[in-house]
């Protein structure tokens, strides 16, 4: 498999998430906000974490606008997959590639830690190594990351299994950690070839380092 | 000309900031605050040749740009 990697001005998960596939037999290549075409033979855009143009305005609403967004959309409107972490999540809501929209977290703190997850959905391009109701432990670190959709919106992605992650305790039981419309910490659009999350896959690769739950995630992606 | 847009939460949509502030508002001892919201106000300088032509361009540039009209609402006045 080969991912490219795209890189903003405040990009700063670009090499952990370089870092992850490569660990995991892939090839990855970085991808500069000015270029206007992505490499060839790719099987996956991946929108890394960090802060991009110093979060200016709104996370991701300036990052949207860069060069490579033009031909990252049409190569997820011909069907390319394309998987949004932390700020990437926030790029592409902001983009209007994915539903809704993330707002300063409801305590106003940074959040940074590792959280437990339940996966809601596995029936995607993403999550299909994981089991349905499986908790996984992944970290978090952002400001916004307050995931907001409307109701009739929510209930349309719920019946079409676009929630893929929600916020939840060792047991599976939904939790506050940031104010996030029903604990949602992952989604994907109606199509389900663009995926968004606010926890760091590429952050949980060994278990030296807390956790190695963002290897099956990641490996989704091989199938 | 001198144009200013105002950018605010939905009505509905929680915010957080507000909130924080309301709260310390009624921690200091201000009473009858019924309500804070905080947003954004941005002040443009543009070239254009009268009000109606001025307000089109910022109303483009508040949808494309300034607000994310998912979640908040804007207003534009003219200074």
């Amino acid at each position: 498999m080969k991912v490219a990697v795209l890189r903003f001005p405040g990009t700063n998960c670009e090499f952990d998430t370089q870092y992850a596939f490569e660990k995991l037999g892939h090839k990855t290549e970085l991808v500069w906000h000015e270029e206007t075409v992505l490499p060839e033979d790719i099987d996956l855009v991946v929108v890394p974490g960090g802060f991009s143009y110093g979060d200016y305005l709104r996370s991701g609403s300036i990052a949207r606008f860069a060069p490579v967004m033009k031909a990252v959309k049409a190569y997820a409107d011909n069907g390319g997959k394309v998987l949004g972490i932390c700020n990437g999540f926030q790029i592409l809501t902001e983009a209007g590639m994915l539903p809704g929209a993330l707002k300063r977290n409801n305590n106003l703190h940074f959040i940074s830690k590792h959280q437990t997850l339940c996966v809601v959905n596995n029936e995607n391009a993403f999550l299909n190594k994981c089991e349905k109701g499986e908790i996984l432990n992944i970290p978090i670190a952002h400001a916004d990351g307050n995931y907001y959709i409307d109701e009739e919106s929510l209930a349309q992605m719920e019946a079409n299994g676009q929630i893929l992650l929600r916020y939840s305790d060792a047991e599976g039981n939904r939790v506050v950690v940031n104010g996030s419309v029903t604990s949602i910490a992952g989604v994907c659009n109606e199509t389900k070839n663009v995926f968004g999350l606010m926890p760091h896959p590429e952050r949980a690769m060994e278990s030296i380092l807390g956790s190695e739950d963002g290897i099956r995630m990641l490996q989704g992606f091989e199938a | 000309m001198k144009i200013i847009v105002n950018v605010f939460l939905k009505e509905g949509v929680l915010d957080p900031q507000g909130k924080a502030a309301h709260h310390a508002l009624h921690s200091l001892g201000f009473e009858g605050v019924n309500d804070v919201r905080i947003g954004k106000q941005i002040v443009l300088d543009i070239d254009a040749s009268d009000k109606a032509e001025a307000e089109a361009k910022v109303k483009e540039m508040a949808e494309t740009l300034l607000a994310n009209t998912v979640i908040e609402d804007y207003a534009i006045e003219i200074a």
